[in-house]
């Protein structure tokens, strides 16, 4: 029972983008469409399972004064195995992607669970809370690429979904509306859970 | 002479139609955190500047090494090594020599490890294949890009504390539609031709 907890807390109660806001670079600069929201969402979430997974399993034997050095080394040969494969089998993600890749490294979120959870908890605790946590990214990133990019291109996975008439706002796609429509999507949760809480009393 | 005009175009570019964090989102994070306060962001964004120009010059020899011994897939590992050392050497020595700087920037320089536009800055030097005239100068307009964006940011977001925003809106949300707006104005230098 708490095992499945580890797992679903990540997709909406703990969900590290709508509720710790934690990997902003990466969440703003590819959520231009679905397909890169996937691709990103799902390498992180590699790398944070096999991160959450071989730091449990040193936790016992790293000191504490070098521990945050020894995260970035583990985190790093991960995403540098990740990074590697991507280029090997679907070129083309790892172009769409191109900087934020080697950029998972720095996203906060895999050093967050890092300190907060698997140097605290058993292996498969660890490795759950790294695939709930890295679904929860995946699906945040999903609602941002499916807004910008039927928005700001008229496409949903690249399928045209208006008539040849249609004339996409092209700035949801570009940098600024990438703050605009998380901004108004933070409110849009805001105002639900507001409305619940007021139920709920 | 006309490597000066390019140096100077390179960086112009750099800060106003590719900016680091409206533009290109790197750093974002302490764009977003240490951006309530016009002094903090300063402080914030000179450390920033000086660790990304002293990154820069280090990875720039670290890259040749790598390929010089064929290990180019060790990119991503030593670079984020090199950062986290250079963090660290840098606040151990504006402790020792100038206590109020640390005072100032204290907590701020552990932080710069983490911030994307430092390995950002680095990575793209490499894939630019800059040489090292180019990499300084990239590399500390890209400081100064992060600076112009926080240093704006910060002051807009002053403003703010004391508007009517609307409820749902408050805090997080709108700062974020804010630096929208911010990034619409920085678009505009995007239609200019150097």
């Amino acid at each position: 029972m708490s095992n499945l907890k580890e797992l679903t807390k990540g997709l909406l109660k703990e969900n590290p983008i709508f509720v710790q806001f934690l990997g902003m670079c990466a969440t703003l600069a590819v959520s231009t469409s679905v397909i890169n929201g996937i691709g990103m969402g799902l390498s992180t979430m590699v790398v944070l399972v096999a991160s959450n997974i071989i730091i449990s399993l040193i936790r016992n034997f790293i000191p504490n004064k070098v521990r945050i050095a020894a995260y970035i080394i583990v985190i790093a040969g991960c995403v540098s195995a990740v990074e590697m494969a991507l280029k090997a089998f679907v070129p083309e993600v790892s172009k769409s992607l191109g900087i934020f890749i080697p950029l998972i490294v720095v996203n906060c979120i895999i050093l967050g669970r890092a300190e907060a959870f698997a140097s605290k908890n058993g292996v498969v605790k660890s490795a759950l809370d790294g695939i709930g946590m890295g679904l929860g990214f995946t699906l945040a990133l999903c609602i941002l690429g499916t807004i910008r990019e039927i928005l700001g291109n008229g496409t949903f996975l690249g399928i045209q979904l208006f008539g040849e008439g249609f004339a996409p706002a092209t700035i949801m796609i570009l940098p600024p509306g990438a703050f605009i429509v998380l901004g108004c999507v933070l409110a849009i949760i805001n105002l639900i859970t507001a409305k619940k809480e007021r139920s709920d009393k | 002479m006309k490597l000066l005009a390019e140096l100077v175009l390179l960086s112009l570019t750099t800060i106003l139609a590719n900016n680091y964090v409206l533009v290109k989102f790197l750093g974002i994070c302490p764009f977003l955190g240490v951006s309530k306060k016009v002094g903090t962001a300063v402080g914030m964004s000179v450390a920033v500047t000086f660790v990304m120009t002293v990154a820069s010059v280090v990875t720039y020899f670290v890259q040749m090494l790598l390929v010089h011994f064929n290990i180019e897939y060790m990119q991503t590992v030593a670079f984020i090594l090199v950062i986290a050392v250079l963090v660290q050497v840098v606040e151990m020595a504006i402790q020792k020599f100038s206590p109020a700087l640390y005072g100032a920037l204290g907590i701020y320089l552990p932080l710069i490890t983490t911030n994307c536009a430092v390995l950002g800055v680095a990575l793209l030097n490499v894939q630019e294949s800059f040489d090292f005239v180019h990499t300084l100068v990239y590399s500390f307009s890209a400081g100064l890009s992060f600076m112009l964006a926080i240093v704006l940011f910060a002051g807009v977001r002053e403003r703010l504390e004391t508007a009517d925003v609307p409820k749902a809106l408050q805090g997080f949300p709108i700062a974020l539609v804010t630096a929208g707006l911010l990034a619409l104005a920085f678009l505009g230098f995007s239609g200019m031709k150097f």
